[in-house]
């Protein structure tokens, strides 16, 4: 995992380009207007919002017992389930598989997951490229860039963007792009089916994630609205998926619930174009082999903690982001994660661990404005958990590492300011100082700066002071009415 | 009727004015108020920075402030979240590590009696013509506190369509967080400049006289990018627009 700048300084970087916030505030825009005329046309939203979360709950209540339940029945239907306990197990499993098979090449059905674990890069360096085929991945991976979103990963890029990249690198992987591309969209997604439809009609071997999976049936679900997740579910010989452990759901009709709140809430459809859905094999139909990797990698640990596992009833759907008004000025890299926006800085710190200065600083980019919880289609409260997160980095306290629980201690960077805040309280709980305090600060208005020093200065440099009044509300209320009660 | 002014810490220090038309405001609807001298600042700096610990002090000084006051009325709606929303999580928290039930029943206690003061003149008062005159051009910014913890939905922008000579115009992207957010200003600056100056950019745009909002706190933020583009558009609770009358103008 590459060292990233904490957020506050990648987030400056990208206040300052203009292009991208254009971009980004022109996708987020019209992605929530449209999710809440989505939303709003659903009467008993709120019910099903409830709905999900209790399924969800019940779930994470009960994961041992209901992933056990989804081993035997991939297992009697055929598939293989390996359990991986963190991203370098669940690397060494998918790269042994896909060896084995004597291929070199996969193709990819767009995946969180494998992202989590920097999957392609471990298969590069063991010889097999992976390709994505998600259309908004594609473009991430030929422009060698990040992923800014979890539902649009190059929502970073517009149109001229796009169709450069696809001009100068398409060429280098497989079918070129065709003579004269223009930046039309019709024409940029002809261009990526053309180069696409070689890989898939030669792939042997395909590796996925899943958005549910089924306890009782073994079934795994995908939804998308390209299509090119079908093609690599139903096309290659051999089908591995990489799935977290807290994407089991217990019976076939809980899908109702999120068949309904997770199209909506992500691409503000009423349903998604291609929901596939798979159990084991078949004989003579789909992949002959399915192997189904199911990753830890943090998430039993985030399970230990009662207030931040509610990050795990997240269903991927991004509402959260393209609401987030942070998000929209910082854009999805500041965050360092292939997790970004108002879920992102709750559950990269729960997974990886708050010890590095990203991780310690993601649960600070947010004003706290609940507006991501307000349209979280599980009922996810974010700002809760970015305050008890706060709390973990600021005053330490306990955590589940590997299993094992253990006290961590403020992180670092944050002994001044623990100092500044017990001085605070001290001032505050005692009135009497108080008062001398802001009469003080009164009679000293005229000297009032401009410029402030030390962390004030970061208020002052885009912001003026407010004026210092000549008394206190208190002094005024004395003043007036005597000494108060 | 009696209620008890929770003035908060930022009001007392740096907008008495805010206090001031409060008081006045209530009187005028015949509510006496009271001032507990021991109050303090409610501690949600230090509960949203991370430093819960050094809230617990403030939640027990607050809620002692206040012990047999039948309505607690405060001027900013992201203070009254935290007495309200975050006080019995506090306290809860406390109870949950093993140091007693005190903080949460002082907790439990408070929380109902708190209202927010458009809630306080809507819900228990029952008016919403308080019989102000202030005849400018007034668009209103819903803080998120308010907007979205304690839900006062329609009723300050009811209380301000009622005030006689006032000129309400709608402000485009209202619900959008103003980018303060406590410590959030100073942690992250950028973002935090970024998103004041496009709520500010379009409060000056809607051609109102007055920003208008229920919390001091997001309209130093806003204020302070203003004055610094030197916009003409100034900021102002709504308090002080409730308290202006014909015979006396805003309170000063
Ligand atoms: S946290 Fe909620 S809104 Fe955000 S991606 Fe997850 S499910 Fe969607």
């Amino acid at each position: 995992m590459p060292a990233f700048p904490p957020f506050p300084e990648a987030a400056r970087q990208a206040v300052g380009d203009g292009v991208l916030r254009a971009n980004l505030r022109h996708a987020t825009h019209t992605i929530r207007d449209k999710r809440a005329r989505a939303v709003a046309e659903l009467a008993d939203w709120d019910r099903l919002r409830a709905a999900g979360k209790a399924v969800k709950d019940h779930t994470l209540r009960h994961l041992d017992h209901y992933l056990v339940q989804l081993e035997e029945a991939v297992t009697a239907a055929g598939g293989t389930v390996h359990w991986a306990v963190d991203a370098d197990e669940a690397n060494r499993i998918v790269t042994a598989l896909v060896l084995a098979t004597g291929e070199r090449e996969v193709v990819k059905v767009k995946s969180m997951a494998t992202q989590e674990i920097g999957l392609n890069e471990a298969l590069a360096a063991a010889g097999i490229a992976a390709y994505e085929t998600d259309l908004a991945e594609l473009i991430v991976q030929l422009g060698h860039d990040r992923p800014s979103h979890i539902l649009v990963p190059a929502i970073h890029r517009n149109r001229a963007e796009i169709r450069d990249i696809f001009r100068t690198e398409m060429g280098r992987w497989g079918r070129p792009a065709p003579e004269g591309l223009g930046d039309d969209p019709r024409e940029l997604a002809e261009a990526a089916r053309l180069h696409l439809r070689e890989k898939f009609l030669r792939a042997k071997v395909a590796v996925s994630g899943a958005n549910f999976m089924v306890a009782e049936t073994g079934t795994l679900v995908v939804f998308e609205s390209e299509g090119n997740g079908r093609m690599c579910l139903t096309l290659p010989e051999t089908l591995i998926s990489v799935v977290g452990i807290e994407k089991v759901v217990p019976t076939f009709r809980d899908l109702e619930v999120f068949l309904q709140t997770l199209p909506r809430s992500s691409t503000a459809e009423r349903m998604n174009p291609y929901t596939t859905l798979w159990t084991g094999t078949t004989e003579g139909d789909g992949p002959a082999a399915f192997h189904l990797v199911l990753l830890d990698n943090g998430r039993t640990d985030t399970l230990a903690d009662a207030t931040g596992r509610q990050a795990l009833r997240c269903i991927r759907c991004s509402a959260c982001l393209n609401v987030c008004p942070v998000y929209e000025r910082a854009g999805g890299h500041a965050y360092g994660s292939v997790h970004p926006g108002p879920i992102g800085a709750i559950l990269s710190p729960q997974l990886r661990g708050t010890a590095s200065a990203i991780d310690a600083s993601l649960p600070y980019a947010s004003t706290l404005c609940g507006a991501c919880y307000e349209v979280c289609p599980v009922a996810i409260d974010i700002p809760e958990v970015l305050v008890h997160l706060r709390e973990r980095i600021a005053q330490g306290g306990p955590v589940t590492r590997n299993g094992v629980r253990v006290r961590i201690r403020p992180a670092r960077g944050h002994t001044a300011e623990r100092a500044a805040m017990r001085a605070a309280r001290l001032l505050l709980d005692h009135p009497g100082a108080l008062s001398t305090a802001t009469r003080l600060l009164a009679r000293a208005r005229r000297l009032r700066p401009r410029r402030l020093p030390g962390p004030g200065r970061a208020w002052t440099d885009t912001r003026e002071l407010p004026e210092l009044p000549a008394e206190s509300f208190r002094a005024w209320w004395t003043r007036e009415r005597g000494t108060p009660r | 009727m009696r209620a008890a002014l929770f003035v908060t810490c930022v009001n007392d220090a740096l907008y008495p004015r805010t206090g001031v038309a409060v008081v006045r405001l209530l009187e005028r609807l015949g509510v006496t108020v009271d001032f507990p001298a021991a109050q303090s600042c409610c501690g949600q700096p230090q509960y949203n920075t991370g430093h819960r610990y050094e809230t617990e002090p403030l939640l027990r000084r607050t809620a002692r402030a206040f012990a047999g006051h039948a309505h607690v009325v405060t001027p900013s709606g992201s203070c009254a979240a935290m007495l309200r929303e975050h006080y019995p999580r506090i306290g809860r928290k406390a109870a949950e590590e093993g140091r007693g039930g005190e903080l949460a029943d002082l907790a439990a206690e408070l929380a109902p009696r708190v209202y927010e003061l458009t809630e306080f003149l809507v819900d228990v008062l029952g008016v919403t013509d308080v019989g102000a005159y202030f005849p400018h051009t007034v668009t209103y910014h819903p803080s998120c506190h308010g907007l979205r913890a304690l839900g006062l939905g329609e009723r300050p922008r009811r209380l301000l369509a009622a005030v006689r000579g006032l000129d309400l115009v709608e402000l485009p992207g209202a619900e959008e967080c103003c980018g303060f957010g406590g410590t959030f200003a100073l942690k992250n600056p950028d973002v935090s400049a970024a998103m004041g100056t496009d709520k500010a950019d379009r409060a000056a745009a809607t051609g109102a006289e007055v920003l208008c909002g229920a919390d001091n706190s997001c309209l130093a933020h806003l204020d302070g990018l203003l004055r610094r583009t030197g916009s003409p558009l100034r900021t102002l609770h709504l308090a002080e627009i409730l308290a202006a009358t014909e015979d006396e103008g805003p309170p000063r």
